[in-house]
């Protein structure tokens, strides 16, 4: 049941994620946007993990590795894309 | 199978010299460090080439003694180990163009330079070489990140909007590659690729996996029409960056594409997915053809052939009709249209790269009595440009002959008609930049190191030499396929 929610709300995350990926014009938001949907994704990757349960496993480790790498590799790409825009806002900058 | 370690010190030999890159006094010049890395790296792929081509057998090494469903593979089969070639020959032109004279100011931007070639060559090897969806993950990341900082090198505010674009780009395709593995797991619980051809099934669930990584891998190959940011970041990048970025960085993601229909999900030609692959290809081709015939700018105009000619490569989707996909005349004629445009258009950056040194600007318009003052790159921009348009004798020739017997065959004619059509465009395309060239005029020119100008014609010079490989299935291409699951270690 709870793997359902979960599933569920990482599905509603990807889909507001990608509309505002698609539809804002601005910068900052398609990164909020992007990481939307990283979010989303994310908790499916641990729905995906819960499963193992079924098994009689207290948990799956492959997507959980996955997901520590997602999460390194949004944070970094967060990170890259600020330190672009805040360049970009310098008060030297013509905008 | 061989069991060798060097795939492995082919991803990782990069990566120690970016190492030693970090140590290096302020005074020091970074080409110094880096030259001997990448000669190193030219060694390794080569050998890698060598022994696949000798044994006729894929080098494999599982990372740390765990096979997989757990474990982590490297396999250089024969198109890996072509492309680990193709990428080495490129780096060395590269590396030989930009080896800046002793003086000089912008010593930071070169380090950048430098770091993040070691880096993205390091990030190609895996991908080349990756056998599982995750690996490919890594892969992709790493080389996103290396060639958005390569574009925002320059620190003009062009240069940063085009990086932040690309980067922009790059993230939603991984995020939606990430979803499509998340999928593929949750169905199969298995990422790496010769387990996936087992036990996969063409069903909802995998279909749409596919469907989601394939989308996310075209915005990062820049096939129309998710290509909105590759003509700015191809063109604001120094010119030894932007003929990596050409030649090499958006054919990683091509190579995932074509994997994942082949190697993991083998689907008949006539299916859905490759009919619209090839259609947007062929869409690819056609427009941005044009787009190239109204370029001002040199390097815009470069940019935007680059997204035409990987158009030609989502040709090759349908034109692989047999139950051995790389046995077909399709298969070799994509591969090499991937190689030749690989060097071709890194020479041809490279070139536009010392016409805007010596003329400070790259305007077309703008271009007479070039060819006087610097016959050696423009007789090298000519002959990459021969491979572009697809003239013999040249590697482009024979790729596009192959792409277009094998159309013909397959009954696809309206493929074979934009293959035609898309080589008179860039003949079109390309004598518009020599025409204004060949004009009388006298400009002011700085001189440019001829050792850089020979290392150009020199690349241009192999894609021509690709030209004379026999126009038949190659033996090299079918290496290490179709797939097998590692059972145990020898």
């Amino acid at each position: 049941m709870s793997a359902t929610i979960l599933g569920l709300t990482g599905a509603l995350l990807v889909g507001i994620g990608l509309f505002g990926l698609i539809v804002h014009p601005t910068a900052l938001r398609k990164l909020l946007a992007f990481n939307l949907v990283g979010a989303g994704v994310f908790l499916f990757f641990g729905v995906v993990a819960r499963r193992a349960a079924a098994a009689g496993l207290p948990g799956d480790p492959v997507p959980q590795a996955i997901v520590i790498t997602g999460i390194v590799v949004a944070f970094a790409a967060t990170a890259l894309a600020a330190t672009l825009l805040a360049r970009l806002s310098e008060p030297g900058e013509q905008p | 199978m061989t069991v060798s370690l060097l795939p492995v010190w082919a991803v990782l030999a990069p990566v120690i010299g970016l190492c030693a890159l970090l140590l290096l006094e302020r005074r020091q010049r970074p080409e110094r460090v880096a030259a001997p890395f990448v000669a190193i790296g030219l060694y390794l792929s080569l050998s890698i080439a060598y022994e696949v081509m000798t044994r006729d057998a894929p080098l494999v090494y599982a990372l740390g003694g765990w096979l997989p469903p757990l474990g982590l593979t490297l396999r250089a089969d024969g198109v890996g180990a072509v492309l680990l070639a193709l990428t080495a020959l490129v780096m060395v032109g590269v590396a030989i163009c930009a080896w800046a004279p002793a003086e000089g100011a912008g010593m930071r931007g070169r380090f950048s330079f430098w770091a993040l070639l070691l880096a993205l060559w390091s990030a190609l090897n895996l991908a080349f070489t990756a056998q599982d969806l995750f690996n490919f993950f890594v892969a992709l990341e790493m080389l996103s990140f290396s060639a958005v900082a390569l574009v925002a090198l320059d620190g003009s505010r062009d240069a940063l909007i085009a990086a932040l674009r690309y980067l922009l780009f790059a993230l939603a395709g991984s995020v939606l590659y990430l979803l499509g593995v998340g999928l593929i797991y949750g169905r199969y619980a298995v990422l790496d690729l010769a387990g996936l051809r087992e036990i996969a099934q063409a069903e909802p669930v995998t279909l749409a996996a596919l469907a989601l990584m394939t989308v996310g891998l075209m915005a990062k190959a820049a096939l129309f029409p998710l290509h909105l940011w590759l003509p700015p970041a191809h063109a604001s990048a120094p010119a030894p960056a932007s003929a990596v970025l050409s030649a090499l960085v958006v054919k990683a993601p091509f190579l995932i594409i074509l994997r994942l229909w082949v190697d993991l999900l083998p689907l008949s030609a006539a299916t859905a997915p490759a009919q619209i692959l090839a259609g947007l290809g062929g869409a690819a081709i056609l427009l941005f053809s044009i787009l190239a015939l109204r370029q001002q700018r040199l390097k815009l105009m470069i940019a935007y052939s680059t997204l035409a000619q990987i158009g030609y490569l989502f040709l090759m989707f349908p034109l692989m009709p047999g139950q051995d996909p790389w046995l077909d005349i399709g298969w070799t004629g994509g591969i090499l249209q991937l190689v030749s445009h690989g060097i071709a258009k890194a020479a041809m950056f490279l070139a536009a790269g010392l016409i805007y040194e010596a003329l400070g600007h790259d305007r077309v318009n703008e271009f007479a009595g070039l060819a006087r003052r610097q016959p050696v790159t423009l007789v090298a921009f000519a002959i990459a440009g021969l491979s572009l348009m697809g003239l013999p004798p040249s590697g482009g020739f024979v790729a596009k002959l192959l792409l277009l017997t094998a159309a013909v065959e397959a009954g696809a004619w309206w493929i074979a008609i934009v293959i035609l059509a898309g080589g008179i465009l860039a003949a079109f395309y390309v004598f518009r930049a020599l025409g204004n060239a060949l004009a009388e005029g006298t400009p002011a020119v700085v001189p440019v190191a001829f050792y850089r100008q020979g290392a150009v014609l020199a690349l241009a010079l192999c894609a021509l030499a690709l030209g004379f490989v026999p126009l038949r299935p190659f033996a090299l291409l079918a290496v290490g396929r179709p797939l097998e699951a590692m059972e145990a270690l020898p």
